[in-house]
């Protein structure tokens, strides 16, 4: 059960959280400009690598905020990211 | 009768009733059932698992892998181990795995057979034909103990605990550092699995500064016991140890007698594991029969519980510590007739023990077999290399040690990897992954002057790294152990007998070896092939030696075999403790609106219907049918009045001069031009275009709206609209309330419902004046009220919206006006009925994650001209694709009366009856019609847009029928009705 830091909250437990995937994946500005496969691409595919990654999670059984977090898929470690970058 | 007139720390004046399998016994508060069965003389206390072998208890602790029993005194539980039961009046056991008896065992046939259970059998044998045809005559014998027939009404109960340092065990190691890190004013919890603290040193006979080790423990809890920053646990052993530092602990009988047991979950900015090690057994031919015993645990047998496995005993080990058991075992009067030592040159302090107590050592020597079946006759000892010294020795008792394990399950579970340690040939603590720490022997550190040492140097590391002040203490302690010397031993003996590996899963030695020459090489593999390592006890014991043997057979070390993975739990957990509070009931409370409690005494048949809401599925009235009470509450509906409780329905408030751009964006259809007071249908797709809701959104003010979605769906659209306000859209101004809970809803529907509610007070000349999708607020009987005209029925149709509590009120106003009407309460079932009539097209259940919008029939909601909508790319990249798809449709079967299925398939009309027709789509919703006196259904069929008119057949599991297909709408297509 990882200890999540909701930016309101402080520490909760995970399953107080749903994990909104990685932050990176951003919807284009201008959707009729892409093609097929570029929006397939944001539509299903997350680089789900090894180590690092910055994620959205919101604390819907809780205060709802969505936050952005930087994840290690491997170790579990957890560090809150500013709340600007996303 | 094998109990010793003195000693052991049990209470000779209680004496405890208790039966085993079907006899009775007695025994001493103190006992555990497995004391008591060696005192009563039993010595055969089960079956092994696969060949049925008669077993005894091997060992005396929580690894112990044979004395499973099932016990029918308290809840019929199995599995339990024998060894760490407290005794108890009126104990009833029965041994597992044994039928009809313990000693003439059907089963047991399995070991006559065993050339045909090999490692992988299972696998091989049961390829040829389905599991079905086998499990028939596999389940009769096959598995550990019975599932109980009787419900746990036992409670149980979940806390959370957070505190500076968790402490597991409170043996040497634990009791030391528990007793530093509490000097430094952190926050300590010490938990540990037996009723008294001590661990191991409740089973030996070890000094401290020249007093009893116990009277050590004594004194330490003494001095935790006046600290406030240190509490302590007993009877509470650590199953799991998981992320971020989460230890979870079951708790066994609690000072509260109502709770059964508890379950905690503990954060702990600093776990100190401090398990302990387990004695390893030998490997032996037949070192599985009753009789032959760990050393440590004859030795424990004695001390603790006064009690002598045997009269005379052969000790065979491969290292010294067993030697500090001698003067134990011999002042019991246990005649020590041999010891078979592997090792070609046993240490001095070994020797000089030997020599001191006049017992033979034979050297460079193992035990090859063992003779007798229910008990130990003799065993045969040989030299390692040739036949030198090939004799054999009478005795009732073989004491085997193969070295010590450390307890690394914990630290496995946390992420760490176990490392092999060749000096005391085991394998202890990896590098931490998490902040723990392994201390004692669980860290590798056998001797009791450095378990003490290890947990009070710890201790005080953790102390100061939390940031607290250390005082001066000494770190030495006086203690009587000998020096550690252990040499793995894993050479093959005669193969006259199954040398057992994994005593509990019956995996041997050849099992091993023929795993290897069928080319598995891998550990994990090894393990998975011969389920070594995979019983309920997850190989304490036995672990290190599949691995010795392991690599010894392929010729490499220990360290590149490595071991194999630890999962939780470290013990078996009941359901019950896991469920805690939640079960029945609780596990997913039920929602309640205001109506709830009228329904239910006003016989609704009620049931699960989203969102953990419980509705009327229908209200049968006395000798009413399922079918006639809905087809009586859809007539109602069509032709007089009808009235059902909408409050699940979300609804959702948004404010701001944003919320129209927000519509825009969610929607497909475009809400910019939305009068005050004038409600639209909108769809909502997922970003990958299919259907997400359909609802009814309210302009009522300028920046203000409502909106409202179906009841499974409100979670979903509000999770979809918060992210995308609070990532995507934050420049959006837009305040989004969920106020689903905060209004009751009453739907007032059919030909007659204006004259209800002007009969119950609203004002006639409003009713007549709102047109079809108008929301107005107004009073009726004083309440204040929303009244809009909505329908999901296809009739005339008034949802009135009121303050929660208010709501029984106003339902009981309008059933009481409408009692002239006949107004009638209508079920989901029968809006079911109504919905299918319509056609009104479901997103959860004709949305099937491919259905489009415009495979459902609704591209008339989409407005391709808007800039941008969610789901609006994905739209234009089916459009883009294109294809065949499947669309919704109408089935109209020839027999009126046809009953189909929900799911039924969809085939050509000339299809075979057998074998595999072409499936076109399936039957998404069926129902009987009561205005149309027919059977009816929605469906998706393989471009069924441009099928109408022809025929096709549904084949399902209730029978075969031909249909036409027709468009998706049955009654009044042209909405005529509901605009009235
Ligand atoms: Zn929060």
């Amino acid at each position: 059960m990882l200890l999540i830091p909701c930016p309101w909250c402080g520490q909760r437990n995970e399953d107080e959280f749903m994990c909104g995937g990685e932050s990176a994946r951003v919807r284009p500005d201008d959707p009729a400009s892409t093609t097929d496969a570029q929006w397939s691409d944001y539509l299903y595919n997350s680089t789900n690598h090894k180590g690092v990654v910055r994620e959205w999670w919101w604390h819907v059984n809780g205060c709802t905020k969505w936050f952005v977090i930087d994840r290690d898929t491997v170790t579990h470690a957890i560090q809150p990211a500013s709340e600007e970058i996303s | 009768m094998s109990r010793l007139s003195s000693g052991g720390a049990i209470d000779r004046r209680q004496v405890i009733n208790f039966r085993f399998n079907g006899t009775s016994y007695t025994g001493f508060k103190g006992d555990t059932l497995a004391s008591a069965l060696l005192a009563n003389g039993v010595r055969v206390v089960g079956r092994s698992f696969k060949y049925h072998r008669p077993r005894g208890v091997v060992s005396c602790g929580i690894e112990e892998t044979n004395a499973l029993v099932q016990l029918r005194s308290d809840l019929d539980q199995p599995n339990i181990r024998a060894t760490v039961l407290p005794l108890v009046e009126g104990l009833e056991a029965e041994s597992i795995n044994c039928w009809p008896s313990v000693n003439f065992d059907v089963g047991a046939i399995n070991g006559w057979l065993a050339p045909l259970f090999p490692a992988g059998f299972y696998y091989k044998t049961f390829m040829a034909k389905p599991w079905d045809f086998y499990s028939r005559f596999i389940r009769r014998v096959a598995g550990l103990g019975q599932v109980p027939k009787v419900a746990d009404t036992n409670s149980y109960e979940r806390v959370h605990h957070h505190v500076d340092v968790l402490v597991i065990g409170a043996g040497p190691a634990g009791l030391s550092t528990t007793l530093a890190v509490a000097r430094t004013g952190a926050r300590v919890l010490l938990i540990d699995d037996q009723s008294d603290p001590g661990g191991d040193l409740l089973f030996d006979t070890a000094i401290i500064d020249q007093k009893p080790a116990l009277e050590w423990v004594k004194e330490s809890i003494e001095t935790l016991a006046q600290l406030d920053n240190v509490s302590r646990l007993q009877n509470t052993i650590a199953t799991g140890y998981y992320d971020h530092n989460l230890v979870i602990a079951v708790q066994t009988s609690p000072d509260e007698s109502w709770i059964r047991e508890r379950l905690w979950h503990i954060r702990a900015k600093q776990v100190v594991v401090a398990t302990g090690a387990v004695e390893r057994p030998m490997v032996f031919a037949n070192n599985d029969r009753p009789g032959v015993m760990l050393c440590a645990s004859v030795a424990g047998y004695i001390t603790r519980f006064g009690v002598q496995p045997g009269k005379r005993c052969v000790l065979f080990t491969n290292n010294s510590r067993a030697y500090e058991y001698l003067s134990v075992l011999q002042e019991a009067g246990i005649k020590v007739v041999e010891i078979v030592d592997c090792r070609e040159s046993v240490d001095d302090d070994s020797l000089k023990i030997a020599q001191l107590l006049n017992i033979p050592v034979v050297a460079g020597s193992h035990v090859v077999n063992v003779s007798g079946k229910k008990m130990v006759r003799s065993v045969t000892v040989r030299s390692i290399n040739g036949d030198a010294n090939l004799h054999t020795v009478s005795c009732d008792l073989v004491c085997h040690s193969g070295g010590w394990n450390p307890l690394v399950h914990l630290q496995s579970h946390s992420g760490a990897k176990p490392v092999y340690d060749s000096e005391n040939v085991t394998f202890i603590p990896g590098k931490p992954i998490q902040s723990e720490r392994s201390v004692g022997a669980s860290n590798g550190r056998f001797l009791l002057s450095q378990c003490i040492t290890d947990g009070l140097e710890t201790g005080q590391k953790i102390g100061v790294e939390l940031g607290y002040e250390f005082p001066e203490i000494s770190f030495e302690k006086q203690t009587n152990d000998v020096n550690y010397a252990v040499e793995g031993f894993w050479a093959e003996d005669d193969n006259t007998g199954k040398a057992f590996v994994d005593y509990q899963n019956d995996v041997t030695r050849a099992d091993l070896a023929l795993a290897m020459r069928e080319n598995f090489q891998s550990i994990e593999h090894i393990k998975r092939y011969t389920t070594a390592g995979m019983a309920t006890d997850q190989g304490k014991m036995g672990n290190p030696n599949v691995i010795g043997i392991v690599a010894q057979m392929s010729g490499t070390s220990m360290t590149a075999t490595g071991t194999t993975t630890y999962r939780p739990p470290f013990q078996p957990v009941s359901f019950g403790v896991i469920g805690g509070m939640e079960r029945g009931a609780l596990i997913i409370p039920a929602r309640t609106t205001p109506i709830t409690e009228w329904n239910i005494s006003h016989g609704a048949a009620m049931n699960e219907a989203g969102a953990n809401f419980r509705r009327p599925f229908y209200y049968p009235k006395s000798g009413e049918s399922m079918q006639d009470a809905m087809n009586r509450e859809a007539l109602a509906t069509r032709n007089g009045c009808a009235i059902y409780d909408a409050t699940p329905l979300g609804k959702f408030e948004l404010h701001g001069e944003d919320v129209p751009e927000l519509l825009n964006r969610v929607y497909t259809n475009s809400f910019s031009d939305l009068p005050i007071g004038q409600g639209r249908f909108g769809l909502m797709l997922r970003e990958d275009g299919r259907l997400m809701d359909d609802g009814v959104t309210f302009r009522i003010d300028d920046n203000h709206y409502l909106m409202s979605c179906g009841t499974g769906a409100a979670p979903v659209v509000l999770g979809h609209m918060e992210r995308l306000l609070q990532t995507e859209w934050q420049d959006l101004k837009v305040y989004l309330i969920n106020v689903s809970a905060g209004w009751a809803n009453v739907c007032v529907c059919g030909p007659l419902a204006r004259e209800v509610l002007s009969g119950a007070g609203m004002d006639r000349e409003l009713l007549d004046s709102m047109k079809f999708m108008q929301i107005k607020t107004t009073k009726v009987a004083g309440f204040d009220v929303r009244v809009a005209r909505v329908s999901y029925t296809g009739e005339l149709s008034f949802e009135i919206n009121v303050r929660r509590r208010d709501g029984l009120q106003l339902w009981e106003l309008f059933m009481q006006a409408g009692k002239q009407h006949d107004i009638t309460p209508i079920g989901s079932e029968t809006s079911g009925v109504l919905r299918i009539e319509k056609g009104f097209v479901s997103p959860g259940i004709e949305g099937d994650n491919i259905t489009n919008p415009y495979d459902a029939g609704l591209g008339w909601v989409i407005d391709m001209n808007k800039p941008d909508f969610i789901g609006k790319r994905s739209l234009q990249r089916d459009l883009n694709i294109g294809g065949e798809r499947q669309h919704v449709v109408g089935l109209l079967p020839d027999d009126h009366n046809a009953k189909i299925a929900d799911g039924s398939a969809l085939v050509p009309v000339q299809a075979p009856t057998s074998g595999n027709p072409e499936f076109q789509g399936h039957v998404t919703a069926a129902c009987y019609s009561p205005t149309l006196e027919r059977t009816i259904a929605l469906a998706l069929l393989k471009n069924g847009k441009n099928r109408h008119g022809e025929n096709i057949r549904i084949s399902g599991l209730e029978g075969s029928f031909t249909a036409t297909v027709t468009k998706p709408v049955f009654y009044d297509p042209r909405g005529e009705k509901m605009r009235a």
